[in-house]
């Protein structure tokens, strides 16, 4: 075992790039729970949004219009879930289950031509003195442009929900439907709206561990990254700076699980391999008592009956 | 314009053809779907459901749909009773894991003694291991309130690296010349779980599945418990007043799917599959709770749905080799029928009529 073989900067900086999936589809789903709506089909649309994101950008040459792709791939998806749950009044658990069943077959059948393909590489960036720096420079300026974009959208969504009006909108249909409904706003169109929005960023999130992150198309690849996203939004309170602090913890603890894995401890890699799903589950024992934070509609079906 | 319209009970009527109807549609759709992949659509459709059936090698895929069926069955039947009450188990692929692994050991730590208590040993191994990775989320919702959706689903990745570090450490064939896996309990007459009519498919899973269905169908309509379970789904503050007590129903719904769940993997690893592999799972846990919605939550139901989709396994398997179908096609199909399920429901409880124009 070496220990020293661990660098502390690369290992930040390679927990950012871990993290960032992690990132996108949170905040996603945040903004979706803080509608009202509880979409866990989140694995289902980040495995759809890695695979068209990977295809398009394989086909196109462009790991741009991949990320486009994907972002538009993973809405797509989310459009079912708002077929089911603002249209057909379907329960929003089962059909979060049947979007993660199926997009994980679908995934399957769109993957078959991708498996073992590199794909292009997305440029980082490279700012003449700043990227050069010792230890500041690859920690926070040597990254792709999309994991700028995912702090970007947390700083949005941020000042979305707490400054604007729209952002009140938003809660206050998630706090309590009916009461929105009576004033006036369209609750079904304000939630398609999230829903979409969770969609793209979970796409996004997919398409950055196909295209950034492994790169590689695999089946199953997302490997329940949706399911922890879902959680770190409970951990997160709802809140985004939240998300993002609890992105780059899972992030750490699943670049240190890899290190460890490399650097040959003594415990065996299937165990190491755990950590991340076991510190879920602990982080969410730990924070469960408080659950005054969560949006009081979530989970519950608007009909309006007149 | 239409306009939705709650009805006061839901409909007995659409309740019963909401099931059909998501069929009927994941069939033209999934045509559809066969079609875009260059296959013939009929053809296709033809190979899943009428060639396992009625084909020419009929005979040979009939006793597979019991092989496939009742582990589907097993595990939605557990997984309906939490489903009513509103507890959500969904990690019921690690529950058959953990099954299958504590069911196994008890069988690899007999090796070789030969004793007609080593089965039975192992069927009550298999439900423990089961119960045991079930009983996690349902003791932290009922002592922490922690959500058992996430907790049940995250156990199923640990299940899995376990499945892994079991089939290349502790359980590893020591006569297997280093490959993975365990040693082969088919080969091993104690704790093989064989067929109990030579060539019908039939073994002590398929009976454990019914007896299931009819355990299930005696609790909801006949029994106190049964009647709290459906109680809390439907009106649960009618329930918190009829002193029904919300942790025992936890613990009780998680519990009994988990064994179950434990049950059919310790069934499929001492029969079908025979070992412990790295791939032992192949996602039953996930496609029951299809079937659990496919059955409309009744054991009735649940049984002729675990049948249905047994169907499309097999026929997806025969698709596979005759025209070239891929695997994941099958799986969007089955995918695609709970979708239609979820959205066709609404015609169970809401009833749809043009809006009335406006009186002037």
């Amino acid at each position: 075992m070496d220990l020293s073989a661990i660098n502390p900067v690369l290992l930040i900086a390679s927990l950012m790039v871990a993290a960032t999936p992690l990132l996108l589809a949170g905040i996603g789903e945040l903004v979706v729970e803080k509608s009202g709506v509880l979409n866990l089909g989140v694995e289902g649309m980040m495995i759809t949004g890695a695979i068209s994101g990977f295809a398009i950008a394989v086909e196109t040459g462009s790991p741009w219009l991949g990320f486009l792709a994907a972002a538009a791939g993973g809405a797509l998806l989310s459009l079912l879930f708002v077929l089911l749950t603002q249209v057909a009044l379907a329960n929003q658990v089962a059909s979060g289950l049947a979007l993660t069943l199926f997009g994980l077959g679908l995934s399957a059948l769109m993957g078959q031509g991708y498996v073992g393909i590199k794909p292009p590489q997305i440029g980082r960036l490279d700012i003449p003195v700043l990227s050069d720096m010792p230890v500041i420079g690859p920690i926070l300026f040597g990254h792709d442009p999309i994991l700028y974009l995912g702090i970007a959208i947390v700083a949005g969504v941020w000042a979305l929900l707490k400054y604007t009006r729209a952002g009140l909108i938003l809660r206050a249909v998630g706090e309590s439907h009916d009461a929105a409904h009576a004033l006036g706003y369209k609750v079904v169109r304000i939630r398609t709206l999230s829903i979409l929005f969770g969609g793209a960023c979970a796409g996004l999130g997919g398409a950055y561990i196909s295209l950034v992150r492994v790169p590689q198309w695999t089946e199953g690849m997302t490997a329940g990254v949706g399911w922890i996203a879902l959680a770190l939004v409970v951990f997160a309170s709802w809140k985004p700076w939240r998300v993002m602090l609890g992105a780059y913890l899972f992030g750490g603890i699943t670049v240190l699980q890899l290190n460890l894995q490399a650097a040959g401890v003594a415990i065996p890699v299937e165990y190491l391999a755990m950590s991340p799903y076991l510190i879920t589950i602990l982080v969410l024992v730990i924070l469960s008592k408080d659950k005054s934070s969560a949006p009081a509609s979530l989970g519950r079906i608007f009909h309006a009956s007149r | 314009m239409i306009v939705l319209e709650k009805r006061p009970q839901p409909s007995r009527f659409w309740s019963y053809a909401t099931p059909v109807a998501a069929v009927l549609a994941t069939m033209v759709f999934g045509g559809l779907l066969f079609a875009a992949l260059g296959k013939n659509p009929a053809v296709a459709i033809g190979t899943i459901f009428w060639d396992p059936l009625f084909g020419e090698f009929a005979f040979y895929y009939r006793p597979q749909i019991l092989v496939k069926g009742a582990p589907l069955v097993l595990i939605a039947i557990g997984l309906s009773l939490g489903f009513r009450a509103g507890i959500w188990n969904i990690g019921a692929e690690g529950q058959y894991i953990m099954g299958a692994i504590a069911g196994a050991g008890v069988g690899l730590a007999f090796y070789p003694l030969e004793a007609w208590y080593i089965f039975p040993l192992m069927v009550l191994g298999g439900a423990l291991g089961g119960w045991a990775w079930a009983m996690i989320p349902a003791v932290l919702k009922v002592r922490f309130g922690t959500n058992e959706i996430l907790v049940s689903l995250m156990l199923v990745y640990v299940a899995e690296q376990l499945l892994a570090s079991m089939s290349l450490g502790l359980m590893r064939n020591p006569e297997g010349h280093g490959f993975p896996g365990s040693r082969n309990l088919q080969q091993y007459e104690s704790a093989h779980n064989g067929e109990l009519i030579a060539g019908s498919g039939m073994h002590w899973g398929v009976a454990a599945a019914f007896i299931a269905v009819i355990f299930a169908y005696v609790l909801l309509n006949r029994h106190m418990l049964g009647f709290h379970i459906r109680l809390t789904g439907e009106a649960p503050r009618a329930a918190r007043f009829a002193g029904v007590r919300p942790s025992r129903l936890i613990l009780f719904c998680l519990g009994v799917s988990g064994a179950l769940a434990g049950l059919a993997g310790l069934f499929e690893v001492a029969g079908p599959a025979g070992q412990i592999t790295i791939d032992f799972n192949i996602g039953y846990g996930f496609t029951a709770i299809i079937v659990a919605f496919l059955g409309r939550l009744h054991p009735v139901g649940i049984l002729l749905a675990g049948g249905l989709m047994a169907l499309t396994y097999i026929g997806g398997e025969i698709a596979q080799g005759n025209l070239g179908l891929p695997a994941a096609a099958i799986q969007v199909f089955q995918g695609m029928l709970l979708f239609f399920l979820l959205a066709l429901d609404i015609l169970t409880n809401y009833r749809i009529r043009p809006r009335k124009s406006e009186v002037a």
